[in-house]
C-alpha cells in the first residue's frame, strides 16, 4: 500500500475550482514530484495535505489513515511536515531553537518545572538539546546553532527548514519549491541534501518544484497539475517527454 | 540630594509594578496580537482576593497571595477562552471593543461583590524600613520588595521563555502562529499560557501596588493598567525587556514629575513623555523596526 494516498480531492475559493478531482498515490520513500505551472493549485494540494484548507471533496490517506477534518496538529503529529515556498522560520530565534521548536511534540516536561527549574527540566532540555544538534550536523549546520535563523545565507535558510520539518518526525515531507532562488551549485548541493535525507532517514519525499533539473534530476515518479486537475502521471521520464505535458509547459 | 534619591528609589518602585503588569500587556500583545485592556482590571480582582483572605478571613499574607496568584490565573485563562478565542478570526477592533467590556465586567463583578466604598488594604510587607545615610534617607520595606520582586520576576521570565520549551513555543507563535502550528506547536494552549502568566504576574503586581498605595476601590485597577499599557507601548509593545525599562521609567518620571512639577499634572506629563516618545520613535524604544516593502 502507497504511504499516501490521495483521491478525488477537490477544493473550491468562491466560484474558483482551484483543486479538482486530483489524485495522487506516493509509495514510501518515494521522491516524487508535484509541477506544474504558476497557479495550477500546487500549494493549494500543499495546504490541503497539511489541514490549511479543509477539502471539500475527497479523502487523504496517510499510511492507511484518514487525515481530512483533521487539524493541522494533529496532521502534523500523524506525520507530515513541510516547508514553504518563501521561507517561513522564526527568524529572529536562533538555528537550534527553530529546530527544538519542531521537536516540540517529542519531549515533555510541565510547565511549572520549566518556570522552577525542577531536575526533569535540565534532563529533557539536554535531551532536546543534542536531538537538535544532530539533525543540525546532518545539514552541516551545527557551526551556526547559535546564529539568528534570519542571518543564515539563503541555502543554508532552505536547508534549516528542512531540518525543523524533520524534527517534527514525520512519514511524509512535503518540501515547496525548495531549490526557488537559489543558484545552479546551491540547486546541485540541495539536491544531494534531499537525496541524502530520503536515503538516511527513509523518509518519503513529495516535493513541488519548478526548476527541471532538479526535477528530472531525483525524481522517481511526477504528477503534472494544470489548471487545479491532473494533466499526467507516472514516472518521471515517461511525464517529461509527454506531449501534453511539454504543450502546458511551452505552448505549441 | 537625599530627596532627589528618595524620589528616585519611589519612583524605581512605583515603575517596577508598572513593569510588571506592562509584561501582561506586552506578551499577550506578542502572542495572540491583542490588546487586553480588561488586563488592568486582573490587578483589581487580585488585590481584593487578597483583602478578602487575609484582612477578613485572616489568612497569613503569603496564604492570600498564592490564592490571589491562583484566581488570577484562572480567571486569565477564562476570560481567554470565553471572550476573546471565539474571536480569534474577527477583526481587532471587535476584539478590542470585546476587552474593554470584559473591563467594565470586571469592575461591575467587584462593585457587586465589594460595594463602591474603599477599602482599606493591610500592607503584606512585614520588613522594617531601611534607614541609610544616618537616617536622611528612609526606604520604606514596601518598596523594597517590589523592586526586588520584579527583578527576580524578570530574571525568571527571560530564562523561562529563553530556554524552555513553553517559552520557544510563544516566541515561535508570536513570530509566525502558522508556521508554528504546522509544527505541530498548539497555537491555542500557548496564547491561554500566556495569559495565565500574564494574569499571575498581574496578581503579584496588585498585591504590591496596594501594599504602597492601600485605598482599594472597583476602579483601582483602571489608572495603573493605562499607564503599565503606555509603559508598555513606551518601551516598544510586545518586547520583553522594553516592558521592564518603559514601566521603571513611566514610575520614574511619575513620581519626579510629582516631586518637583506639580501633583496635580503628574500623569498629564506622563501620557506627555508617550505622545513625545511615538513622535520620535513610533515603534517605542526597543520596539521592532517595521520593514515596509517598496
Amino acid at each position: 500500500m502507497a504511504l499516501l494516498e490521495v483521491e478525488s480531492l477537490g477544493i473550491s475559493f468562491g466560484g474558483l475550482r482551484a483543486v479538482d478531482n486530483f489524485n495522487i498515490s506516493v509509495e514510501k520513500e518515494q521522491l516524487y514530484g508535484l509541477i506544474g505551472p504558476n497557479g495550477a493549485g500546487k500549494t493549494t494540494i500543499f495546504n490541503l495535505l497539511t489541514g490549511v484548507y479543509k477539502p471539500d471533496k475527497g479523502t487523504i490517506r496517510l499510511d492507511g489513515e484518514n487525515m481530512v477534518g483533521k487539524n493541522t496538529i494533529d496532521i502534523n503529529k500523524a506525520g507530515i511536515a513541510r516547508t514553504f515556498q518563501n521561507i517561513r522560520l522564526f527568524k529572529d530565534m536562533s538555528v537550534i531553537d527553530n529546530v527544538k521548536v519542531g521537536l516540540h511534540n517529542h519531549h515533555s516536561y510541565s510547565t511549572l518545572s520549566a518556570i522552577f527549574r525542577f531536575p526533569s527540566y535540565y534532563k529533557v532540555e539536554k535531551e532536546i538539546r543534542e536531538r537538535a544538534m544532530e539533525l543540525l550536523k546532518v545539514f552541516g549546520l551545527e557551526e551556526e546553532c547559535d546564529y539568528l535563523a534570519s542571518n543564515l545565507p539563503y541555502g543554508k535558510q532552505r536547508k534549516l527548514e528542512i531540518a525543523r520539518a524533520l524534527a517534527t518526525g514525520p512519514k511524509l515531507l512535503l518540501l515547496d519549491e525548495p531549490a526557488a532562488g537559489m543558484n545552479p551549485n546551491e540547486t546541485g548541493e540541495l539536491m544531494d541534501t534531499i537525496r541524502f535525507v530520503r536515503d538516511n532517514f527513509h523518509m518519503t519525499i513529495l516535493l513541488i518544484e519548478h526548476d527541471m533539473k532538479l526535477v528530472s534530476g531525483i525524481c522517481e515518479g511526477l504528477t503534472v497539475l494544470n489548471f487545479g486537475q491532473v494533466l499526467a502521471e507516472g514516472t518521471t521520464g515517461e511525464v517529461l517527454n509527454n506531449p501534453e505535458v511539454i504543450k502546458a509547459y511551452l505552448g505549441e | 540630594m537625599m530627596g532627589f534619591i528618595s524620589y528616585l528609589v519611589n519612583g524605581i518602585s512605583l515603575g517596577s509594578v508598572y513593569a510588571l503588569i506592562a509584561l501582561g500587556y506586552t506578551m499577550v500583545y506578542g502572542i495572540a496580537k491583542m490588546l487586553n485592556f480588561a488586563h488592568g482590571d486582573v490587578i483589581m480582582i487580585g488585590s481584593y482576593v487578597v483583602f478578602s483572605t487575609v484582612s477578613t478571613m485572616g489568612l497569613p499574607p503569603a496564604a492570600g497571595i498564592l490564592i490571589s496568584v491562583a484566581v488570577c490565573t484562572v480567571l486569565g485563562v477564562v476570560i481567554e477562552r470565553i471572550a476573546y478565542r471565539p474571536l480569534r478570526q474577527a477583526s481587532k477592533l471587535v476584539v478590542l471593543i470585546t476587552a474593554i467590556g470584559v473591563s467594565y465586567f470586571l469592575q461591575n463583578v467587584a462593585l457587586l461583590i465589594y460595594g463602591a466604598n474603599t477599602k482599606s488594604f493591610t500592607s503584606v510587607v512585614t520588613i522594617p524600613p531601611l534607614s541609610l545615610a544616618g537616617g536622611a534617607l528612609i526606604i520604606s520595606g514596601e518598596t523594597i520588595v517590589t523592586i526586588l520582586a520584579c527583578i527576580v520576576i524578570m530574571i525568571v521570565l527571560t530564562l523561562f521563555i529563553r530556554h524552555s520549551k513553553p517559552g520557544r513555543a510563544m516566541l515561535a507563535v508570536s513570530e509566525d502562529g502558522g508556521a508554528a502550528q504546522l509544527m505541530g506547536v498548539n497555537v491555542d494552549g500557548t496564547i491561554a499560557l500566556t495569559f495565565a502568566i500574564g494574569s499571575a504576574l498581574a496578581a503579584v503586581a496588585g498585591v504590591l501596588l496596594c501594599s504602597s498605595y492601600p485605598s482599594l476601590t472597583p476602579y483601582t485597577g483602571a489608572m495603573p493598567g493605562i499607564k503599565a499599557f503606555v509603559a508598555a507601548v513606551f518601551g516598544g509593545i510586545g518586547s520583553i525587556p522594553g516592558a521592564f525599562i518603559g514601566g521603571i521609567l513611566l514610575g520614574i518620571i511619575e513620581i519626579l514629575g510629582k516631586a518637583y512639577i506639580s501633583s496635580q499634572l503628574a500623569d498629564a506629563i506622563v501620557f506627555a513623555v508617550l505622545i513625545v516618545v511615538l513622535l520620535v520613535k513610533p515603534t517605542g524604544i526597543l520596539g521592532r523596526q517595521i520593514q515596509e516593502k517598496v
